[in-house]
């Protein structure tokens, strides 16, 4: 008991650092992608710091309320992770707190805010069946939805499951707010729609969502590592390629339309993962 | 406490985002903001970023003249912002409306409608003035 209490405020303290340690590379190895020198490494640090020191600004308390649930969810769907659960249950927590970012911003009358709202419900719609599908492929694999039934298996899951690893990497580019599908807010410059769903939010709650995104980019990186979840250097050296990729392909690409996103995303990621889960049948 | 809030304010000269508003510029200020940002000058290296939204802004970077028109919107950009927030005039025409201070629609500088911090005095300002005017002005937040 005490040591899973130990374990949980263990992950809720320590998955944030970890999560803003990997935001400070990306604008790092980004920066040197554009030939600048770029900021620091502790910068998403700073920046999510002074967030909270500045004056708390709602446009209404429901934003404030949803800023809250959002980075709940997140923090809990991470825990549940660590304790190596349920990966349907972790998805559907994760996908209430991504909800309750949209309604935040839906519930600011600011044009962007709702225009930005709108379009991470597309990108919600367009990257929540492909996690299920990738789900179900473990499933159909190892048989059982739980962590540490993957954990207990023999070999890595990507000899198996190849296909459903590039139907992740669809799902993690649009988590992570990475180009071309980085519609609904990017983590660069300014869109043309200003900040698109974060808009409204400012000061502390910004600061929140900023740390509910860094559980969610670890959380995704997480489900990552688990197709080769033999040892941990291999999920180290995976997860790190695949984040290397994600990089490259956010500084090589130009922002799409959502039209594009959903439906380039759903061809490329049902076709993929049907084709897996005949191949899995058939070996 | 009194170390917190000095923590805070250290984090707050790390990483200052940046709102640039156009006051009726000739665009001359406004490419030199900009120019702010190109590998050249890379104020990315100092945590700075261009925000287009005032209201995760911490400095107000002004560039032009204030006319009747286009004061309300200053103003209305100022009071989005949350607070502690600098403003840092810039140009000529920004200190106290330039060439154009005489023209009947012409309010004069940025001081005339909103608190100024720091002021850049250059036709244009240079991006190294920018970058210094800002810095100067981290010392106020």
């Amino acid at each position: 008991m005490i040591t899973d209490l130990v374990l949980a405020i263990f992950c809720i303290v320590f998955v944030p650092v970890l999560g803003g340690f990997i935001s400070g590379i990306d604008r790092i190895i980004t920066a040197r992608f554009q030939s600048r020198v770029g900021p620091p490494l502790l910068q998403p640090f700073y920046d999510v710091i002074k967030l909270f020191g500045k004056e708390k600004v709602v446009v209404n308390v429901w934003q404030a309320f949803c800023a809250y649930c959002y980075i709940a969810a997140a923090s809990i769907s991470i825990v549940m992770f660590f304790f190596k659960s349920d990966l349907l249950l972790i998805l559907f927590v994760q996908a209430v707190g991504a909800i309750f970012l949209v309604v935040g911003a839906l519930s600011s009358t600011s044009p962007f805010s709702q225009v930005g709202a709108h379009r991470e419900l597309l990108q919600i719609l367009s990257y929540e069946p492909l996690l299920v599908l990738v789900v179900v492929g473990m499933y159909l694999e190892v048989d059982s939805f739980k962590i540490w039934k993957i954990y207990e298996w023999n070999e890595p899951l990507i000899l198996k499951l190849p296909f459903l690893f590039i139907v992740l990497g669809y799902a993690l580019t649009i988590k992570l707010r990475k180009s071309p599908f980085d519609l609904s807010t990017s983590h660069h410059a300014h869109q043309e729609l200003v900040k698109g769903v974060l808009t409204d939010y400012s000061g502390p709650f910004l600061g929140l969502i900023e740390i509910a995104h860094w559980y969610e980019t670890v959380l995704v990186l997480g489900l990552c590592s688990l197709f080769w979840a033999t040892n941990w250097i291999g999920g180290f050296i995976l997860v790190a390629i695949t984040y290397i990729l994600e990089i490259i392909i956010d500084n090589v690409s130009a922002r799409m339309t959502w039209r594009w996103m959903l439906g380039y995303v759903w061809a490329m990621g049902i076709t993929l993962s049907v084709v897996n889960m005949v191949w899995l049948s058939l070996v | 406490m009194i170390g917190i809030k000095k923590f805070i304010s250290k984090m707050r000269t790390k990483s200052p985002w940046l709102l640039h508003f156009d006051c009726g510029s000739c665009n001359g200020c406004d490419i030199e903001v900009l120019a702010c940002l190109t590998p050249v000058y890379d104020v990315e290296r100092f945590g700075i970023i261009n925000v287009g939204n005032p209201m995760h802004a911490d400095i107000l970077l002004v560039t032009g003249t204030v006319n009747h028109r286009n004061k309300v919107v200053l103003i209305n950009l100022f009071n989005q912002m949350p607070d502690p927030k600098i403003v840092v005039a810039i140009g000529a025409c920004g200190l106290s409306g330039g060439i154009f201070r005489d023209a009947y629609n012409v309010v004069g500088g940025v001081d005339k409608v909103i608190p100024v911090d720091v002021y850049v005095p250059g036709c244009p300002a240079k991006p190294e003035a920018i970058i210094d005017g800002v810095v100067a002005g981290l010392s106020k937040l």
